[in-house]
């Protein structure tokens, strides 16, 4: 028997991670490149970031894209929950298997279609498109997936709890904020966050449903890139990259600490036990 | 000769007695259908103040649907429920006066042991140094002093219990709801906390209402027991009495252990009731008085451990006494169990146990040998249904 890695798996694994992370990797180098052209390496430098911090374009789309992830992820989070709540807890109604066949069908749901469909229902309303447009697109769409989060979360939850403090004086609404929400806080912010994740880099929906104004940083980027990629974008991307692997890897840990905690804790009462 | 009661007596308790004394707790034809299924048919039940009630049952048999109704966490579909005078319908449980003890628990697992405990005594708005009293009491009466400050999940599952218990009393309920409090424990920590309960029961003078399908559980603490079958009740009755006079096969069965012996009624007298077993054809005599006549077939139900045992062939005429044959001998360290086949053919098994008094016997019984399995006249029970 062999213990330890084969030539094989070595191989597969370097392969694996080459395929996944190399042009990743290829975009943070170039975007130290000195020089204009993006395919030639002329020395390092990080003036690109720095004209990135002059080019008001970019900063605005991100400030838009910002205020848009950040709004339309709270409404989606609340109303995701809520979804997720009626879907675990009110047991059989009619028309309960349509209610969750209807939230979860923009999951599967081409994005062109939703955006369409959206951009149709503001023009019927003789709405103008901006701001609150794509902002509300963005709460459709990503509601569905907090309802998912949240729903995984609510279906682990023992119910004795909510009557333990119904029994004990609560009435059933201060309950909800007292016990439940608490207990399913991780499932709620994680939903927000994914809420989040998605409304930044959506390009398609943001697209159809935008207006005069409104331009989310994605669809800059598209845009410059449709007229040549410059290192700029380069460095942009490897902002965006270097938010993200931070985010995950603080997540990671703050995970891997409350694990550990949790297994000391439970050695220390099964000791006291002992 | 001193009057024969049934079983030790337990206390000076017995209010269900005086048909005059006032429940506390009522229930009046109460039944709850969940669709087709009839949790619980038409029950009519009174429990009493300070009593130590026992539900007990196999699963389904209704008897938590019973307590989830007094809680206030299900609403019966017709009938009335009374605590102390009031009728409950129509009150939400976060008002009704009965706290309720969960099997699981139940505890927040954001908050500590004493925010735990603290949360009903919060919702009532208490001042908070009462808070902090009742909080310090409630961890003393459960020696939880140390742990207060802990969360659930770094406790033991015997510390989750007390934690649960203390929650469930702090707001000092008219009625305190056990739900198989103790099914999480392991056997010798179960035991432990049974005395436990029962002292607290003394202690604080409340009302408590239990819920298990575990009869030794039952027999332990209660002052009476409910037994539960399908929805109804089959026996309200002391420990003892649900014991050594159960009144149908279904109880004698679910308590302990039991022979039953399928007999027919051969002379039916002031003095008692002589019987002839149908299977194993011995002679059987009761000091009990039945309704039965001569010739209807009922069951005799006797306890193992009134069964006595000794070696040799008995009398072939003889009342309450049948020759067997050693089949299997189960030794349980404290008692040891006999199976005996006994009747023409040797087809039936009768059961007789007896404690081991003595840590070394001369010339034991063993495998088998002859033995003769008598009883008392006043051994055994005979039941109709």
């Amino acid at each position: 028997m062999t213990r330890g890695p084969t030539w094989f798996n070595i191989t597969s694994l370097i392969a694996g991670f080459s395929f996944l992370y190399l042009p990743i990797v290829l975009l943070v180098i170039y975007s130290f490149n000195e020089s204009r052209l993006v395919t030639v390496w002329g020395g390092f430098s990080t003036k690109w970031y720095v004209s990135l911090l002059q080019n008001d374009q970019l900063l605005d789309a991100a400030w838009v894209t910002l205020r848009v992830a950040f709004v339309s992820a709270s409404i989606a989070t609340v109303l995701g929950t809520l979804a997720a709540l009626v879907l675990v807890r009110s047991g059989r109604f009619v028309g309960r298997t349509l209610f969750s066949g209807m939230i979860f069908a923009p999951l599967v749901m081409p994005e062109v279609i939703l955006g369409l469909s959206l951009l149709l229902l503001f023009v019927a309303m003789d709405q103008t498109r901006g701001f609150w447009t794509v902002m509300l697109a963005h709460t459709t769409f990503s509601m569905c997936y907090v309802a998912v989060v949240v729903q995984s979360r609510l279906v682990g939850f023992d119910k004795s709890m909510e009557e333990a403090a119904e029994d004990l004086g609560c009435p059933p609404v201060k309950t909800f904020f007292l016990i439940t929400l608490p207990i399913i806080l991780p499932g709620v912010i994680a939903g927000w966050m994914l809420a989040f994740t998605l409304s930044l880099d959506d390009l398609v929906i943001a697209s159809f449903t935008t207006g005069p104004g409104a331009t989310t940083l994605p669809m800059k980027i598209y845009s410059q890139v449709r007229l040549g990629v410059t290192p700029e974008i380069n460095a942009v991307c490897t902002i965006l990259v270097a938010l993200v692997t931070l985010g995950v890897i603080a997540a990671s840990i703050a995970t891997k600490r409350q694990q550990v905690q949790r297994e000391r804790d439970e050695r220390a009462a099964f000791g006291a036990e002992g | 000769m001193a009057k024969k009661s049934v079983g030790p007596v337990r206390r000076e308790f017995t209010p269900w007695e005086n048909p005059d004394h006032p429940p506390f707790i009522e229930f009046r034809n109460v039944s709850k259908k969940f669709g087709d299924f009839t949790a619980v048919r038409n029950l009519s039940l009174k429990i009493y103040e300070r009593e130590f009630f026992a539900l007990l049952g196999g699963s389904g048999c209704g008897k938590t649907t019973l307590m989830r109704m007094l809680a206030g966490f299900e609403t019966p579909t017709s009938g009335q429920i009374f605590l102390d005078g009031q009728d409950l319908a129509g009150i939400p449980p976060y008002r009704r006066p009965s706290n309720m003890m969960f099997q699981s628990y139940a505890l927040f697992p954001h908050m500590s042991v004493e925010k735990n405990i603290a949360f009903g005594l919060k919702q009532d708005k208490l001042p908070q140094a009462e808070i902090d009293d009742r909080v310090a009491e409630m961890l003393r009466l459960t020696k939880l002093e140390q742990f207060a400050k802990r969360k659930p999940h770094q406790l033991s599952g015997g510390q989750r219990q007390r934690v649960a218990l203390a929650r469930s009393l702090a707001k000092r309920p008219k009625v305190l709801l056990l739900d198989e409090p103790l099914g999480a424990l392991d056997r010798k920590l179960r035991e432990e906390t049974q005395f436990e309960l029962m002292n607290l029961q003394e202690e604080l003078k409340m009302t408590f209402l239990i819920v298990t399908h575990d009869q030794e559980e039952a027999m332990t603490v209660a002052d009476r027991i409910a037994v539960m079958d399908k929805g109804e009740l089959i026996q309200v009755a002391t420990p003892s009495e649900i014991y050594e006079a159960p009144n149908s096969i279904y109880v004698a069965d679910f308590i302990g252990d039991v022979n039953l012996i399928e007999a027919t009624v051969s002379e039916v007298s002031e003095d008692g009731t002589k019987l002839h077993s149908t299977g194993e054809g011995f002679l059987i005599e009761s000091s009990q008085t039945t309704e039965a006549a001569p010739g209807d077939k009922v069951w005799y139900a006797i306890r193992p451990e009134k069964v006595r045992i000794a070696k040799g062939q008995g009398d072939a005429g003889a009342f309450n006494q049948v020759t067997g044959i050693v089949w299997d001998i189960g030794y349980l360290g404290d008692v040891s169990i006999i199976h005996a086949k006994v009747g023409a053919d040797n087809r039936d098994i009768l059961r007789a146990t007896f404690a081991n008094v003595s840590r070394m016997v001369e010339d034991p019984i063993t495998w088998d040998e002859d033995v003769v399995l008598s009883f008392d006249r006043d051994a055994g029970v005979i039941l109709t249904r």
